[in-house]
């Protein structure tokens, strides 16, 4: 590695000092021939609210995050760990974690890269001062005191996380967690620099002002319009960047960026439009992708004191998962390679074992029948209608489905009344419990099942349907301590299933068109996390 | 006898020397327009399309067919066969009676903007021109302080409150179409308010109201008509707008805005039957209008051009 | 004339009080908040939140802390979503953008509009007159936000001249689809009012008497029936200008120009509350501004008219 990489590095370094038109010209690695133009352009959706590790609370920020800062571990391109700032890790008793960070790692004006950077982020994301609404995640890791500090019962220096020298970072987690280093993979564990947010507030996330650890740098940002990020010559893997250049644009509607991008305009965009799918692979298979996404979708059902007195029912429940047909939601409306989802937990997560559903293996018809025999033992059924509220954030696809299941229910006697609320008042909609149905989507903080069925437990705050079942909260207090969670979860999944908890639809795809010149994209990592750094584009063919 | 029957027949024929009104004056004149007389048939027919459409199309405008869905671009194209005379929508629903459904809703937005208007914005500018002064300079500012509202801003806001509702949308458009109206009528009560019958009301002791009511309204009429036919295409515009905008009237209704909208979203997919043809029905019924309007205008201006 | 803009200017300042007062009281009362995440937030945290903004303080504090601001140091306060943003440098980014194109597109709809409508009053019932009449009937008719795309599928997929969106500091090769899809709806209206009116101007005595003295057309338009019939376009503007404030949002949107069309729509729908009172009371400034622009235009042409 070390030979190969160095033989490379002198090229990359040969390069940069000859400018553009003498771009290296193949892959050290691979040896593929790569194009002179190594700068790589995207669309956004939507402009995100912000760039500082402890403050993005979306996908958008997210992804700018990975590329300008380094957390202790990164990913791989199938997500499986790899040594970012810190080089080892270790833990005996998966409480007390020791990460030894690695020598060489910068700030981009220079400063070394020390354990104290770190403890400085992380009582930062905990710290209510500071107003992170990622907070919750620093309390989900376990680490010690986290709840308290963010309650603002006790300061945030009293987390529990230390430097025992520069290079050694110890966190001391409230009980055994052996899925810990997944997850300081995520953006709100990626350090920031403590003297840079001292001098300039909230503006040191301004491109003057920035300082960060990661492979790029910001260099330009227009609010809604487009954002630039250029290498950082003093991230200790710097050498092996080949991309010179990433531009992100922000394009609202999601057909004019499709069409922008067979323009040429741009090499990737997600979030492709409602249905298009399909025509896009059958015209261009090598640029369309559909690679699985652990997110699960799926509908609620408002069980508590507010909740429809028919839903109350499991029976009733059931007959309307029953009588959702599932195939025709993947099939005929998102045509992506979606997969039917019986259960709550994403089929592609970690160490996750399906269970088994009954219905799952029906056919449409016998579930049909069922659902019609359940409907009418509950007491309903076409005699004696249901009138439900079904609730969605307005959206294309949730549109499209939300219409096509009311459809699917109307055998069953159940007349639905489609209500559709933008984002931000949606949320309040849904989480003080006034629907009948709500459409909801769950996606993996971090590759474990936890992460979907700590839902499901009657205290967590995104159990909107206000779930309650103790077997279920008895049995997910259990799998924090056990060695091999794995049959603990697939319980579960089965008495969510019996009690009907939500109505499972689907589990997503991450579906994207990139510009077949681009390469080693990460089509295998379930979390959509991408490192530019990685990645480059060949010369065309 | 056969003399006498002659007689009386002439006579009758003889009858309308008492004279034309001036409506009926106007009506010959709207009627000579050829262009106007056009509009005014596309407006029926579209009337018409909105009222029975529903009643003859072959699916409910909110049923999805199954065999279509999943393949709308070559099952979903329109085909007197299935019975989807106008093709379906993205989801596999009649565009026929969904069209349909959507020229109901278009058009009553439009109407009924267009009433608030001219029932408010007729009475407010007729009241202030008839009182004058500083009722008048009042009433007149606040018209003004209306205007200067980024109105289009609020009715956003509005909607993004309140939650979208068909209601909404008619308060909200109702809120702002007025004023123009408010204005106009104005104008023309000022002129009207010196004039002799309108003195010769005051000087017998008949209210102001009924004044206004009674001499000053019926006479605002005509310009009234004009404007009216006017601000029903720009209603129904602002509607496509808001339905643009994704908020408008909820699912499974629809609107021409909604429906083109939905169909520019689908252009790339070779399902270009989404879009033609709601925008079909959009575009002549503004041409339906336009050419009223402007019809109305050249009939009930005494000016003739 | 110098009274009657004073007054107008002074009307101005309650007019804008109202408008934040009414903003404000929308904004209070409408469901959903800022900081809402999907994943809920600690509710230290959000009593954080909220009283960095102020949140937590009445709302008659509230609404007269934010007056003060503005009246005393022209400050619009912080972005609710944008952490390291103020409102005042998100207009200053977005409001040059829309004002660009805005004015392009006033020129071109005035410009072409008015053009297009003289030429058919001239030319009146030639085939000149009926394009003419054609083309702005279908132009007024056409929304905007079908025609963005078609532009865009056109000039950027299928000739490939222009980019499909993007302002990059408003060179020329961005600003002209955006200018395109904002102005020709008002070009239409323009044209056919300026057709209407001059068509009432040439029939008209006095330019009987000047054709009838034995002047070139061309002359008794330009020097004698040019004027007057553009009045009824100048009341146009006011109107228009509304429109385009409007319009910036379909351009904002189909263009990715970073526009404050699209700062306001994002705003409502975030509850990013600085951002969208900010805008709201701009626009409103700005409708009385140019209302009263248009007023003194109409003064200065009409000699009749005396404020």
């Amino acid at each position: 590695m070390s030979r190969i990489s160095r033989l490379a590095s002198s090229t990359i370094l040969a390069a940069v000092l000859c400018g553009p038109a003498f771009a290296q010209e193949t892959h050290p690695v691979t040896g593929e021939a790569l194009a002179e133009d190594q700068t790589f352009q995207y669309r956004l959706l939507d402009q995100f609210p912000s760039i500082d590790p402890q403050l993005v609370e979306e996908t958008a920020g997210g992804h700018v995050a990975r590329q300008l800062f380094e957390g202790l571990l990164t990913q791989n391109s199938d997500g499986t760990l790899r040594p970012g700032v810190a080089e080892e890790w270790s833990s005996e008793d998966n409480q007390t974690w020791t990460f030894t960070l690695r020598e060489d790692a910068r700030w981009s004006n220079g400063d070394p890269v020390t354990a104290n950077d770190f403890v400085f982020a992380w009582r930062r994301a905990a710290d209510p001062a500071t107003a992170s609404e990622y907070a919750w995640y620093v309390e989900l890791s376990q680490i010690r005191n986290a709840p308290a500090i963010i309650a603002g019962e006790v300061g945030p220096e009293e987390l529990g996380v230390r430097a025992i020298d520069d290079r050694t970072l110890e966190v001391t987690l409230t009980q055994p967690l052996p899925y810990f280093p997944q997850m300081t993979v995520h953006y709100t564990f990626m350090p920031t620099h403590q003297p840079t947010i001292e001098a300039h507030g909230a503006n040191w996330t301004n491109p003057e002002n920035m300082v960060s650890n990661g492979a790029y740098v910001l260099d330009q940002i227009a609010v809604n319009e487009f954002f630039r990020l250029v290498p950082n010559p003093e991230y200790w893997g710097a050498d092996d960047v080949i991309i010179t250049e990433i531009t992100g644009y922000v394009i609202n509607d999601v057909n004019q960026a499709l069409t922008r991008f067979q323009a040429g305009e741009f090499d990737m965009m997600d979030d492709l439009p409602a249905g298009s799918y399909p025509r896009l692979e059958e015209e261009a298979p090598d640029v369309a992708h559909s690679v699985p996404r652990l997110c699960s979708y799926y509908y609620a059902v408002n069980q508590s004191e507010s909740g429809h007195e028919a839903l109350q029912d499991p029976r009733v429940r059931t007959a309307l998962s029953y009588a959702i047909n599932r195939d025709v939601i993947t099939e005929q409306i998102l045509q992506a390679g979606q997969a039917p989802a019986y259960n709550f937990t994403h089929w592609a997560t970690a160490d996750f074992e399906m269970p088994e559903i009954e219905y799952a293996s029906w056919t449409q018809e016998e579930r049909m029948e069922r659902a019609m025999e359940l409907i009418t033992e509950a007491g309903y059924g076409p005699d004696n209608p249901i009138e439900v509220n079904l609730i969605y954030n307005t959206s294309e696809n949730h549109r499209q489905i939300a219409t096509v299941i009311s459809q699917m229910w109307r055998p069953l006697g159940v007349t639905t009344t489609l209500n559709n609320y933008e984002w931000q008042s949606y949320l309040e909609i849904r989480g003080n419990q006034n629907f009948d149905i709500a459409r909801g989507a769950w996606c993996g903080d971090y590759n474990e099942a936890s992460t979907f069925l700590d839902l499901m437990t009657s205290n967590n705050a995104n159990n909107d349907g206000k779930f309650h079942n103790e077997d279920v909260d008895r049995l997910m207090a259990e799998s924090v301590a056990a060695a091999d969670p794995g049959p603990i979860y697939t319980q579960v999944e089965q008495i969510l299933a019996e009690e009907m908890a939500i109505l499972p639809i689907y589990h997503y795809t991450q579906n994207f068109v990139l510009d077949p010149t681009i390469r080693n994209w990460p089509m295998e990592n379930v979390e959509n996390n991408w490192y530019i750094r990685d990645i480059y584009r060949v010369a065309a063919e | 006898m056969l003399a006498t029957k002659a007689i009386a027949d002439d006579l009758a024929g003889a009858a309308p020397i008492k004279g034309r009104s001036l409506w009926a004056d106007a009506r010959a004149r709207f009627f000579r327009n050829k262009a106007a007389v056009a509009g005014l048939f596309v407006l029926v027919c579209v009337a018409a399309f909105a009222l029975f459409g529903p009643l003859i199309a072959t699916w409910n405008y909110e049923d999805i067919d199954w065999t279509v869905l999943g393949n709308v671009a070559e099952a979903g194209r329109p085909s007197l066969e299935n019975g989807h005379w106008f093709g379906t929508d993205a989801l596999g629903r009649d565009l026929f009676a969904r069209t349909a459904q959507g020229t109901q809703v278009s058009l009553m937005v439009g109407i009924v903007g267009a009433l608030i208007s001219v029932i408010v914005g007729t009475f407010y500018g007729a009241v202030a021109g008839y009182f004058g002064g500083r009722i008048d300079g009042v009433m007149m500012r606040v018209v003004d302080v209306l205007m200067s509202i980024p109105y289009m801003f609020v009715l956003i806001l509005l909607l993004v409150v309140f939650g979208r509702s068909m209601l909404m949308l008619f308060i909200g458009i109702g809120l702002v179409s007025w004023l123009d109206m408010a204005r106009i009528a104005r104008g023309q009560t000022l002129t009207l308010r010196n004039k002799e019958f309108v003195e010769a009301a005051v000087a017998t002791g008949v209210g102001p109201f009924t004044i206004i009511r009674r001499h000053i309204v019926p006479n605002l009429l005509g310009v009234v008509i004009v404007y009216a036919t006017l601000l029903v295409p720009s209603m129904i515009i602002y509607e496509s707008f808001i339905s643009f905008l994704g908020l408008g009237v909820q699912e499974p209704l629809t609107s021409w805005g909604a429906l083109i909208n939905d169909g520019a979203a689908e252009m790339n997919n070779g399902t270009l039957w989404m879009l033609l043809v709601p925008l079909f029905f959009f575009v002549i019924t503004l041409f339906g209008f336009f050419f009223v309007g402007d019809g109305l205008r050249d009939a009930l201006d005494p000016k003739d051009r | 004339m110098l009274t009657f803009i004073l007054k107008r200017l002074l009307i101005a300042i309650p007019v804008l009080l109202i408008l934040i007062v009414g903003t404000f009281v929308l904004m209070y009362t409408a469901p959903g908040s800022p900081f809402a995440t999907e994943r809920g937030i600690p509710p230290a945290v959000l009593a954080n939140l909220e009283a960095q903004y102020g949140l937590d303080q009445p709302f008659i504090v509230q609404i007269w802390r934010y007056i003060v601001g503005i009246v005393t140091e022209f400050d619009f306060g912080p972005s609710f979503i944008y952490r390291d943003q103020d409102v005042n440098d998100l207009i200053g980014q977005g409001f040059p953008v829309t004002l660009t194109y805005g004015v392009w597109s006033f020129i071109v709809a005035v410009l072409v509009g008015g053009t297009l409508g003289i030429l058919a009053a001239v030319r009146h019932n030639t085939w000149l007159d009926y394009l003419a009449v054609g083309i702005s009937i279908g132009a007024q008719v056409l929304p905007n936000f079908v025609l963005a795309p078609i532009l865009v599928l056109v000039f950027t997929l299928l000739l490939g001249w222009l980019p499909g969106g993007g302002w990059q500091g408003g060179q020329w090769e961005y600003v002209i689809l955006p200018v395109i899809a904002l102005s020709t709806s008002f070009m239409a209206s323009i044209a056919r009012i300026s057709r209407a009116s001059m068509l009432e101007v040439l029939t008209s005595n006095f330019i009987r008497t000047a054709r009838a003295k034995g002047l070139p057309m061309r002359r008794v338009i330009f020097r004698h029936a040019l004027k007057p019939a553009l009045l009824p376009v100048i009341s146009y503007l006011g109107p228009a200008f509304v429109g385009m404030i409007t319009g910036s949002v379909v351009i904002d949107i189909y263009f990715s120009t970073g526009g404050i069309g699209q700062f306001f729509v994002a705003s409502a729908l975030n509850r990013d509350y600085g951002v969208m009172m900010g805008i709201t009371v701009l626009l409103g400034a700005l409708t009385i501004l140019f209302n009263l622009v248009v007023d003194i235009l109409y003064a200065w042409i009409d000699p009749k008219i005396r404020y």
